[in-house]
């Protein structure tokens, strides 16, 4: 009995061994660079960059194929992280590519136009808009990025960018626009 | 020699483990749906088969029976195909990541294969030896995987086929797969005397 345990535990541990030493001896390695370029883009998947998506476009910028100017909805602080990162000088935005927002928008579909056509489901690169052909479709706020696909693609312009709407547990006051402490008068 | 290619033989066509022995059907309906991904299937059980019959046979005669412990044979026999699965996986994965992406789900699925449980089993009851059990092993995946790369392009053709309606899916794979067994059973012939 106490040999039955003994040795089926010794086997157990040892082939326990050899999967770990196997697991540190065999471990693949992916391109670190693309995976921290890749967690500094926004993840919008817009394509504004003219690559398929953000990974792509970080593994373009890890060979050196493209500049690390083409992405607007990061805007200048992704330019500068970027820049940071790779030890290169921060560059102005590619206008070509687009414009950064001034603040954070997603996708609002206006329902009482929405046709169901299906066609901003196709465009959006997230899968944030749900719907069916003839049925009313809606953006889901979590996920929509922004990226500013979907309102080319309606037929009838009843998709919009609008601000993130605040809720309760996000709002917070405005900062405050003028001075709060008054100059003592000399 | 003779009795090696014997054993050959004997696992690929007469005792053909999928077709006679009835072993391993979960794959062979499961993975049967395309030509590729039955070929890397195949690929995948081979290797594992061949490797985990051998070191089955090692185990029984080095550990379980100088011990006494031969009750404790289906464990140890799955405790050391799971490793075996686990190292293949990691090993494919960093020397070719091509392989790795054609075998995909189908390296870790191999460890429920009873094929490969069934194969170490019969080697001890069947007292093959080491080297016998290596191509007993050899044997039994090769059997498996033509089978399999059989049965996969005949379901091919079989969905451009015009089958009658209550036969569809899996109703007419499980009967070309019997008339498949029983064509397999007409190769006991070979056998002389």
């Amino acid at each position: 009995m106490l040999t039955a345990i003994i040795s089926i535990g010794l086997l157990a541990a040892a082939l326990g061994l050899v999967l770990g030493y196997a697991s540190i001896r065999f471990k693949v390695e992916g391109d670190p660079i693309v995976d921290q370029i890749d967690a500094v883009l926004p993840q919008t998947q817009c394509g504004q960059c003219g690559f398929p998506g953000c990974r792509p476009y970080a593994e373009a910028i890890a060979r050196g194929e493209a500049e690390i100017n083409r992405c607007p909805p990061g805007g200048e602080a992704t330019i500068n992280a970027l820049a940071d990162l790779l030890g290169k000088e921060p560059i102005p935005l590619d206008e070509e590519r687009g414009t950064t927002p001034e603040e954070p928008l997603i996708a609002f579909i206006n329902e009482d136009i929405c046709i169901g056509c299906t066609l901003c489901i196709q465009a959006c690169p997230v899968d944030a808009i749900i719907g069916a052909a003839k049925q009313m479709h809606t953006v889901i706020r979590d996920e929509c990025t922004g990226c500013d696909l979907c309102p080319p693609a309606c037929p009838v312009d009843c998709i919009d960018m609008i601000p993130i709407p605040k809720k309760l547990d996000d709002w917070v006051w405005d900062t405050p626009k003028e001075k709060l402490i008054v100059e003592p008068a000399s | 020699m003779a009795e090696f290619a014997l054993i050959l033989v004997s696992t690929i066509l007469v005792n053909n483990f999928v077709l006679v022995k009835f072993l391993g059907l979960c794959p062979f309906m499961g993975v049967s749906s395309k030509l590729e991904t039955a070929m890397g299937m195949g690929l995948a059980t081979t290797f594992v088969l061949t490797l985990s019959s051998a070191t089955s046979e090692l185990a029984n005669v080095w550990l379980l029976e100088p011990l006494g412990i031969e009750y404790l044979r289906t464990i140890t026999f799955i405790l050391i195909i799971a490793a075996i699965v686990g190292f293949t996986e990691m090993v494919v994965h960093k020397t070719s990541p091509l392989l790795y992406k054609v075998l995909g789900i189908y390296l870790p699925l191999i460890t429920t294969n009873c094929a490969v449980l069934g194969v170490a089993l019969l080697n001890v009851s069947e007292n093959h030896g080491f080297l016998g059990s290596l191509l007993y092993g050899f044997g039994a995946s090769i059997g498996f995987t033509l089978v399999l790369v059989l049965f996969a392009a005949m379901r091919e053709r079989i969905n451009a086929a015009d089958v009658p309606e209550p036969f569809r899916g899996g109703s007419i794979a499980l009967i070309t797969a019997g008339l498949m067994s029983l064509a397999f059973m007409g190769f006991t012939g070979l056998i002389p005397g």
